[in-house]
């Protein structure tokens, strides 16, 4: 037990997480006479789920701070709608056509952030009069009307990367991609193993980080080969590559830079965070700005792969988002929550709804599924929680440690700890 | 009922909580138609004695019996209490905001006709209540275009609506002016006259000398003497003894201090209730601390300690009034948290779960929190540095725990006080306010918070430590500032401070007669 704590603990829970998501895929993959771990249909998934993976970024941060984002599908249709007619009516450059997006979302951002934050409307109001206010925006300024957009902002949405140097067999870039992939978890290995000697002296036995980074490398090796050997001229979608970029960047900034451990702080304990210096107006201020360029630049690949930017756009995006959150082990009350785990959380729905396409189930029985695993993900959490069990969601979703049972020997409460979804819904 | 003149009597009530004796056979005898206050610290257990008697505490959770109107009695909550004509208003009171009078006083309890409640009949009813408690207002107004001591007199006006039989009241005048006490005493006197028994906890001893027939003495959870009006047996002097007479144990560590010069000075501060406009919670107050030395502040909860500290800690309290904080003889200003911190005062707050940790975080994590930036290099946080600062406080504040990476929630008491304690000493401050840095913490880690406090005085630091526990104050302080009522009342120098003389000047009390 111990030796398996030492592979899956400490720093180590996303690769749970992945295995997870893994064990999902060989299901479906299984259940569907293999038509499901092919080249395309891999490309599919990342291609049609990228633009809800990249509000899923935004809404851990948002969901962690103690907020919630409802208008991110109307904020990503109404960016949809300005840039491509930017782009066809004012002419503009596509790249100028990007900038202009990016910063229309900065400015609707900085609108609701400033209604959270220094107005005190909660996020829910807010965003949901952002919601009915942004669709709005997006069928008066389009008319109503679907309009296309260049080749460039196609590329963003459904393109794939270029075929260069000798032949592999496989698409060079992707190889490349898969390769840093691999130079990158052993990386990380080999300074974990580094920083537990510096820290305590004791070193990590070999094998545990074989076992550890084995499996890792192995998914890693079987991803890139899938998607390099496609049709030619596909590739590991740039889509996929601007989710990467966004979860390494978000990774970061939400785990190693200060801002980031301040999102935790409000949402974990506000009265604590103000009184250790923390600028809760900023900080809420900062997540709902940054929500609403996240959901810019999904609006943008989206509009890219579906060719043309509609009035009905980003319909239910915000659920989807939501719903990914919560599956990768984000608390309702704030505080717990990461991207990685977001990201999964968003890929086991679009595995899912892939999955059971696949094997012929309509999509009115799709949805009743994916509420059921919602629902069934949370309610385990619940359970778990209240028996003050670990749960295994917990243990897999989350890098971020929770304890159990609050109050020592001094305090007679036993209550569900703030951050548990247990407790959520006992204050309701 | 009337052929005993004996309204209430508790015997040997005993409560406990898991590791704490909060009564310890407390008994007390409450005649039909007196005022009886009970007195005691806080802590002393007169809220836990007067939840048991409520029905808050059901039966059959504490030892002992309750004789109500000659009968034992054994309320299961406080709907069964309520029934029996035994009322209970709250220091906190627990009116709605939003609804009007009427509906606050038929609060579920509303008079019924045909088809629904029948407001006619709940709005006549008001209207002679209100006419009862001497308030001028109209049943119809809103709870909250009302002040502090009308809402007091609603809710008199509620548990008499409840047919009362004995009412208790819980610190009626802690938040009222002087103006509104006078009245609601006049109040209490004017049901006596009438018949209605109550039960009276206040720190206003003033108050209770004028108003009380007899008093029952709590001090750490036991009886110490009942006191009686009528056999002249009250005036202050004598309630103080009775609340304080214990003696200094050797409970804290051997300390020599080495005092150096005022660093720390705040004169002149004013501060106003950060929701109720006009009301001051901190009234031209100064006071200065020097390196070394470790600074107390009494006063009864209330009295406007903890605005002190937590206005002075980068404004995270009320309104900005006046006065100046001087830090080795510059003045400066800390508008913001950030501000304080970086100017080197730190502030540890009085309830650690709600205003101090974040539950959700591991230890080494909350450690760093108070300064981020110091486990930074080219902006990107070291968690290594964290773990290694962890590490540091783990050992020198022995803190116990296996890991700095385990979460914060899952550490006893005093072990989270310690975390809590490192987080401000790893901001590296020279001026610490603690308060109440030892409550709900056990008699070993006081013991440790009291030793880690005299080595942050050796360290040239200076500390002010808030307490509500006098024997805390007087053997752990240099120098003493009481506060009441959000005044400064007095400054006593360690030899010449008394829990006597503290209580005196921190409850507004005349100065002692000369002998």
């Amino acid at each position: 037990m111990t030796s398996l704590k030492e592979v899956f603990g400490g720093g180590a829970r996303q690769f749970g997480m992945v295995f997870a998501l893994v064990a999902l895929i060989i299901v479906f993959h299984v259940a569907t006479g293999g038509k499901v771990l092919t080249p395309t249909n891999v490309q599919n998934i990342i291609n049609g789920n990228s633009y809800v993976l990249i509000l899923a970024i935004g809404m851990v941060l948002v969901i962690i701070a103690g907020h919630i984002d409802l208008s991110v599908g109307s904020v990503a249709a109404v960016v949809g709608i300005i840039v491509a007619l930017a782009i066809r009516d004012w002419g503009i450059p596509w790249w100028l056509g990007i900038v202009l997006g990016l910063a229309v979302g900065a400015v609707i951002g900085a609108w609701q952030g400033f209604w959270v934050a220094y107005v005190g409307i909660p996020g829910f109001i807010t965003t949901l009069a952002g919601m009915m206010l942004f669709r709005g925006a997006n069928q008066y300024i389009g008319k109503s009307n679907t309009v296309p957009v260049p080749a460039e902002i196609q590329f963003l949405g459904a393109g794939y990367l270029p075929e260069w140097g000798p032949s592999t067999g496989l698409n060079n870039s992707t190889l490349l991609l898969g390769l840093l992939a691999v130079a990158a978890v052993v990386h990380a290995e080999v300074r974990r193993r580094q920083s537990a000697q510096r820290l305590g002296g004791e070193s990590i036995a070999p094998w545990v980080s074989i076992a550890r980074l084995g499996p890792l490398v192995a998914v890693i090796a079987a991803a890139t080969f899938l998607f390099g050997s496609g049709r030619v001229g596909t590739s590991f979608p740039v889509s996929g590559v601007i989710l990467v970029v966004l979860v390494l960047v978000y990774g970061f900034v939400s785990t190693r830079t200060i801002t980031g451990r301040h999102v935790y702080a409000v949402g974990g304990n506000k009265i604590a965070a103000s009184l250790s210096g923390v600028n809760i107006r900023r900080t809420n201020f900062l997540v709902m700005m940054n929500m609403s360029i996240l959901a810019a630049l999904a609006g943008i690949v989206f509009v890219g792969r579906s060719t043309a930017s509609g009035p009905f756009d980003g319909t239910m995006w915000e659920l989807d988002a939501i719903a990914a959150v919560f599956i990768g082990g984000a608390a309702v009350s704030g505080g717990v929550g990461t991207v990685i785990g977001s990201l999964i959380g968003g890929l086991v729905m679009a595995v899912l709804n892939n999955g059971l396409q696949l094997m012929g189930v309509g999509s009115d029985s799709t949805q009743m599924i994916k509420g059921l695993v919602l629902l069934a993900a949370v309610a385990f959490d619940v359970y778990n929680k209240v028996q003050g069990k670990p749960s295994i969601i917990g243990l897999l979703m989350r890098s971020r440690r929770q304890s159990e049972i609050p109050g020592g020997p001094d305090g007679p409460e036993a209550g569900p700890v703030k951050g548990s979804k247990a407790d959520t819904l006992a204050r309701r | 009922m009337t052929d005993t003149p004996v309204a209430l009597e508790m015997r040997s009530i005993t409560k406990t909580f898991p590791g704490v004796r909060a009564l310890d056979e407390v008994s007390m005898t409450v005649q039909v138609g007196e005022i009886h206050a009970i007195c005691g610290e806080n802590g002393a257990g007169k809220s836990t004695l007067m939840k048991i008697l409520s029905g808050v505490y059901p039966a059959g959770t504490y030892e002992g019996q309750v004789v109500y109107q000659g009968e034992e009695v054994r309320f299961k909550d406080i709907k069964a209490s309520e029934r029996a004509g035994i009322v209970i208003i709250h220091q906190e009171l627990a009116l709605i905001p939003e609804l009007s009078i009427t509906e606050n006083l038929f609060l579920g309890n509303e008079p019924t006709g045909t088809v629904g409640i029948d407001w006619g009949a709940a709005r006549r009813r008001a209207t002679e209540l209100i006419a009862r408690v001497g308030l001028t207002a109209s049943p119809d107004e809103q709870i909250k275009n009302l002040g502090v001591g009308q809402q007091q007199l609603v809710e008199i006006a509620r548990a008499l609506s409840k047919n009362v039989r004995l009412l208790i009241l819980d610190e009626p005048t802690s938040a009222l002016n002087e103006e509104d006490s006078e009245h609601l005493l006049d109040l209490l006197r004017g049901l006596r006259t009438k018949g209605l028994t109550s039960i009276m906890i206040s720190h206003k001893l003033n108050e209770i000398a004028a108003i009380a027939d007899s008093i029952t003495v709590l001090r750490d959870g036991r009886t110490v003497e009942t006191l009686s009006a009528a056999g002249g047996g009250i005036d202050e002097d004598r309630i103080i003894r009775g609340m304080v007479g214990r003696s200094l144990e050797a409970r804290f560590p051997d300390h020599t201090p080495t005092i150096g010069e005022t660093f720390f000075e705040v004169s002149g501060w004013t501060v106003e209730h950060p929701q109720v406009p006009g009301r001051l919670v901190c009234k031209s107050s100064s006071f200065h601390v020097r390196r070394g030395e470790i600074v107390g502040f009494a006063g009864i909860m209330g009295a406007g300690r903890t605005e002190l500290a937590r206005s002075i800690f980068g404004r995270s309290y009320g309104r900005h009034l006046a006065g100046q904080i001087t830090i080795d003889g510059t003045p400066v200003t800390l508008r913001t948290v950030q501000q304080a911190i970086d100017h080197k005062v730190a502030y540890v707050p009085e309830d650690r779960k709600v205003q101090g940790l974040n539950l959700l975080d591991t230890i080494a994590d909350t450690i760093v929190a108070s300064d981020l930036r110091r486990i930074t290099r080219y902006r990107v946080l070291d968690p290594e540095a964290a773990v290694r600062a962890a590490e540091g406080y783990r050992t020198s504040l022995n803190i116990k725990t296996p890991s700095v990476r385990e979460g914060v929630a899952k550490l006893s008491g005093g072990n989270q006080q310690k975390v809590l304690l490192g987080k401000w000493m790893f901001s590296e401050p020279d001026l610490l306010i603690l308060d109440e840095p030892t409550r709900g913490v056990d008699v070993g880690a006081k013991y440790e918070i009291y030793g880690l406090v005299h080595r942050l005085a050796d360290a040239g630091k200076g500390v002010v430590v808030i307490s509500s526990e006098l024997p805390e104050l007087l053997g752990l302080c240099d120098r003493i500032y009481t506060i009441f009522e959000g005044r400064i009342t007095g400054e006593l120098d360690r030899s010449e401070a008394t829990q006597e003389s503290l209580m005196r000047l921190m409850t507004g009390t005349s100065p002692a007669p000369t002998h």
